[in-house]
């Protein structure tokens, strides 16, 4: 095995061989904003708000996929990191209809809460306000398009937590959107267990449970890093 | 199958030649304007003549003189070389007729015009010549001779010690050495590796890689198999965008050929080398020309890229060293072998060796598909072969790379066209568009085109790229509307800045490329644009 | 020294803005000993006064008698603070913009029409109602705003860190939890 030791905003740090930055930062205490990453879901690099400076390259990395290696000196506040993860949150408030006075995700939302850590008072980008719709049609849950920042975490907890493979993406560009199976309504989806693990991976308050208020929305996002520790570490102990 | 093999083949050729050639293009171009009922008319009026015996009529690939086609070329003819331009199913008969004498008023080509003289092609050399549909006109012309050497002559250690000596750099746009990309990917630990070739050509205005696929599909599954041999690799892949569907079928003919001739498949040559190609047909997606959006759509997932490293070469396709070559890049490698590395290594420049291939297009007297030695100045390329502009107008700027270059102005002409100049300049030598503009151009509105395909063309995988493009392409739209202030030009130009910084692959960091360029280049054009914003305040300010 | 000119506008919002504002409380004392009260809803006062030091604004821009109101205020205003979410992101009068960018007459329809209960027609009477714009706008986009106070509403201790700086000529600069959109 072995351990790397490297430098995290000038902070020495010890890390196991072949863990990301965002893994050697977060065991020690270090804070990196991220999006799609979630503890449990594999790692894909697609918000780019935990991309770090690392010395000797001008190229910015994704801490999520980026692995230590010794000697590696990594800097992940810097004002330029600061500036283009804040222009980040305001072009996703701007692409979609997001607005948390109405959203079941109010207080614990984390593109909100992101916005609210990373200083944002306003958005400079002109709203798209584009029409999207919701897919209501499962029992239960319910899927607010307006209000999805395309993380994916809910299809890969679905293909690679669940299995079932039923959230997928759709179309391109600004236009791509979440679906249920090839495009059905999801509440004709043959392949959906109704395990509501996407809702526990949704960041934001695009997949709901039908009728829960404000308050009852709050959910636990951890228990899919619980459930995937626990089958592949054999780990069942927090 | 061996050498003699080939050669017999290449002889039974030639003793089946006859004294006049009628070689009708029958590429893309020219097939849309109908080269297939041409060439049928010419064959039916070579029998209507009585000259079977001494006139046959031939299919054959890119002339490259697109802007003048359908194009027919005669060989054997007094004046060999000859070339008909312009031509219409019904003037069969006359050009016949020229090849004993009678009158033919159509166009000719000056088969000695700087367009075709200036031309150094090697890529390109069966281009216009061979039937693309007949292996035995590619052997007839020294084909799979180089893929013999290779595996009968040369261990791959010094196939890629040939090709990294010659100095290839990747044609698909960012140049990388050809030789150590091999031997990364030779080196990379694991049994089954395999080659990639990216014929998703996708830039507005580019037809590079669709010729070579159309003209001479053998070069390239040669290439592909050489590097097989050098790399260690028994499966090929060739992805071509379903927008191809000529290169297609000749590259599923060609397929079934060298298959049958046993040049590819099991034992070619005799040999136990094992290499299969098979074909991958693209959706439509700009993106997977980008290479790790390639191998998913390869591997039938969804194509969208992912973050590097880890790099193909280590694990590409399913996890396994993954050698991914541009068209053009395999289509160079061949020659390389036949004519000796040092040779290659002597044309081109210092750092740019060989030869690119453009499509010459936009606002330019002669269109079409050029080859040229590396370091040729643009000059030379859009003023004496391409001859200006048209109508008498000027030529303002130069674009090369697509939606990720940028706008050469018309006071840089006299750069040399190769990888590090063209960088120098804010844009890249890309996979080979070159589309030219005139003084009536207005680059806000070229820059605002090339960002709305970007726009279109992002996958949506991440932030900046897919809601940056379109923030960029709005206060563009808002440029050219003549509602937009210094603020919004600033916005663009922080946008710029942060979508290259930030973007996960390619498509993205090269999107703000072309305003970057026009604003580099040509700032007055939108600082003409812009209002004076009547409602801007002191600065920020606080009560008294 | 004079007395700071301070005005308060309603916009296209809920007016729970100002209620928020109302619940400053005794801090109200404070304030009012520093500031004239120059134009608000709660003043009484037709036209927006010239030399205005600081206007609070509430809600979005969604008429012509907002867009209007909104450069006179730019025009005589020395410091503008968007206050509530509606007046810096357009909140929930935006919602109206995902039926469409220039159709009005659709946003009319779905109010007074398809979703009323009784009297489903679409106000004609001249001068009655403001024409509508063809988006709700954020008041950024509109004109320049010095400070932003997000919220829906801003709580009253927001808006006091926000008042604080401002009477004292200090630039206020929002942080943490009093960033909180919603």
């Amino acid at each position: 095995m072995g351990a790397k030791t490297l430098i995290i905003d000038g902070q020495t740090v010890s890390a196991e061989n072949h863990v990301t930055i965002l893994q050697a930062a977060t065991d020690n205490g270090i804070t990196i904003p991220t999006l799609c990453h979630l503890d449990g879901v594999y790692d894909v690099g697609a918000c780019r708000l935990c991309l770090v400076e690392v010395k000797g390259s001008t190229k910015l990395f994704s801490a999520c996929t980026t692995r230590v290696y010794e000697g590696m000196e990594v800097t992940t506040q810097s004002e330029r990191l600061k500036k283009y993860r804040r222009m980040t949150i305001e072009l996703l408030f701007a692409e979609r209809n997001h607005v948390c006075a109405v959203c079941v995700a109010n207080g614990h939302c984390e593109l909100q809460a992101l916005a609210t850590s990373l200083g944002m008072d306003h958005v400079r980008y002109d709203y798209c306000f584009p029409k999207w719709g919701m897919d209501l049609t499962h029992p239960f849950l319910g899927m607010d398009d307006n209000r999805c920042i395309l993380c994916t975490r809910c299809v890969r907890a679905c293909w690679h937590i669940e299995g079932a493979g039923t959230k997928n993406v759709a179309g391109r560009g600004s236009k791509s959107h979440i679906i249920s199976d090839l495009n059905e309504p999801w509440g004709d989806s043959e392949t959906c267990t109704s395990c509501a693990k996407c809702l526990l991976s949704c960041p934001t308050g695009a997949l709901f449970h039908k009728g829960d208020t404000v308050g009852e929305s709050e959910r636990d996002r951890s228990k899919l890093g619980y459930i995937v520790n626990a089958r592949e570490k054999q780990q069942w102990i927090v | 199958m061996q050498l003699d093999d080939l050669q017999t083949i290449a002889e039974k050729h030639q003793a089946s030649r006859k004294k006049f050639c009628l070689r009708t293009c029958m590429s893309a171009g020219c097939m849309s304007s109908q080269a297939d009922v041409i060439k049928k008319n010419l064959e039916s009026e070579v029998k209507t003549q009585g000259l079977e015996a001494d006139v046959e009529v031939r299919r054959v690939g890119c002339m490259g003189f697109c802007g003048q086609g359908p194009l027919v070329g005669v060989d054997g003819h007094a004046q060999d070389g000859e070339l008909f331009e312009h031509v219409k199913p019904e003037d069969a008969p006359a050009v016949v007729r020229s090849l004993t004498g009678g009158e033919c008023a159509l166009e000719r080509g000056d088969p000695h015009h700087p367009f075709f003289a200036k031309q150094l092609r090697i890529v390109r050399a069966n281009g216009g010549i061979i039937d693309p549909e007949r292996i035995e006109d590619y052997i007839a012309a020294g084909g799979y001779v180089a893929l013999h050497n290779a595996l009968t002559e040369l261990t791959p250690a010094q196939v890629i010690e040939q090709i990294t000596r010659s100095g290839l750099r990747g044609r698909g746009g960012a140049g990388f050495p050809t030789g150590l990309k091999w031997s990364t990917v030779a080196k990379s630990p694991g049994a089954k590796k395999y080659i990639v070739c990216n014929g998703d050509e996708g830039d507005p205005g580019a037809f590079m890689d669709r010729s070579i696929l159309e003209s001479d599909p053998h070069l390239v599954l040669e290439g592909m198999a050489i590097a097989a041999h050098a790399v260690g690799a028994d499966q090929g892949f060739l992805y071509v965008r379903a927008e191809y569907p000529l290169a297609i079928s000749r590259l599923n003919l060609a397929i079934k050929q060298a298959k049958a001739l046993g040049l590819l498949g099991g034992a070619i040559f005799e040999s136990p080398f094992t290499f299969n190609i098979d074909i991958r047909i693209g959706a439509g997606a700009f993106v997977c020309g980008e290479e790790t959006a390639l191998m998913a759509s390869v591997e039938g997932k969804r194509g969208t890229p992912r973050p590097r490293p880890p790099f193909p070469a280590e694990s590409g396709l399913w996890g396994c060293p993954t050698l991914i070559n541009n068209v053009e890049t395999f289509a160079n490698i061949a020659p390389i072998l036949n004519r000796g590395a040092d040779w290659y290594a002597s044309l081109g420049t210092e750092k740019s060796k060989g030869t690119k291939v453009f499509a010459l297009t936009g606002k330019i007297q002669n269109n079409g598909l050029i080859e040229v030695p590396m370091g040729i100045p643009l000059r030379q390329i859009v003023e004496e072969m391409g001859g200006g502009a048209p109508d008498g107008g000027s030529i303002k700027a130069v674009q090369t790379g697509g939606p990720s270059g940028g706008c050469i102005p018309a006071q840089h002409l006299d750069t040399p066209v190769d990888y590090e100049s063209l960088v120098k300049l804010g844009s890249i030598m890309g996979s080979g568009g070159m589309v030219v503009m005139d003084d009536k151009t207005n680059m806000v509105e070229i820059a605002k085109f090339y960002m709305e395909f970007c726009m279109d063309e992002s996958c949506g995988k991440c932030i900046p790229c897919r809601t940056g493009t379109v923030q960029m392409f709005r206060l563009l739209e808002k440029i050219t509307a003549r509602q937009a202030t210094a603020a919004d030009l600033a916005k663009l130009e922080e946008l710029c800045d942060m979508v290259r910084a930030t973007s996960l692959c390619g498509l993205g960091q090269t999107a703000p490329n072309p305003v970057l360029s026009t604003l580099r280049f040509f700032r007055h054009e939108y600082e003409e644009l812009l209002q004076s914003d009547a409602h801007a305040a002191p600065p920020p300010a606080t009560p008294a | 020294m004079d007395r700071l000119k301070v005005a308060t506008v309603w916009l296209g919002g809920c007016a729970g803005c100002h209620m928020s504002f109302l619940d400053l409380d005794e801090f109200l004392f404070d304030v009012a000993a520093q500031i004239d009260l120059v134009y608000s809803p709660i003043v009484d006062c037709k036209e927006y006064p010239e030399h205005v030091d600081l206007c609070l604004i509430e809600g979005a821009v969604c008429n012509e008698d907002n867009l209007e109101l909104l450069h006179k205020i730019r025009a005589r205003t020395k410091t503008i603070v968007s206050f509530g979410d509606c007046a810096v992101t357009g909140n929930v009068p935006a919602i109206r913009n995902q039926l469409g960018r220039d159709n009005t007459t659709n946003v009319l329809q779905c109010a007074y029409v398809e979703n009323a209960q009784e009297n489903r027609r679409v106000p004609d009477a001249t001068g009655i109602v403001p024409t509508l714009l063809p988006l709700v706008r954020p008041v950024h986009e509109l004109v320049r705003v010095e400070y932003f106070l997000p919220g829906c509403p801003p709580p009253a201790d927001r808006i006091k860190a926000v008042l604080v700086e401002l009477l004292a000529g200090r630039a206020p600069a929002l942080t943490g939890a009093n960033l909180k959109f919603g």
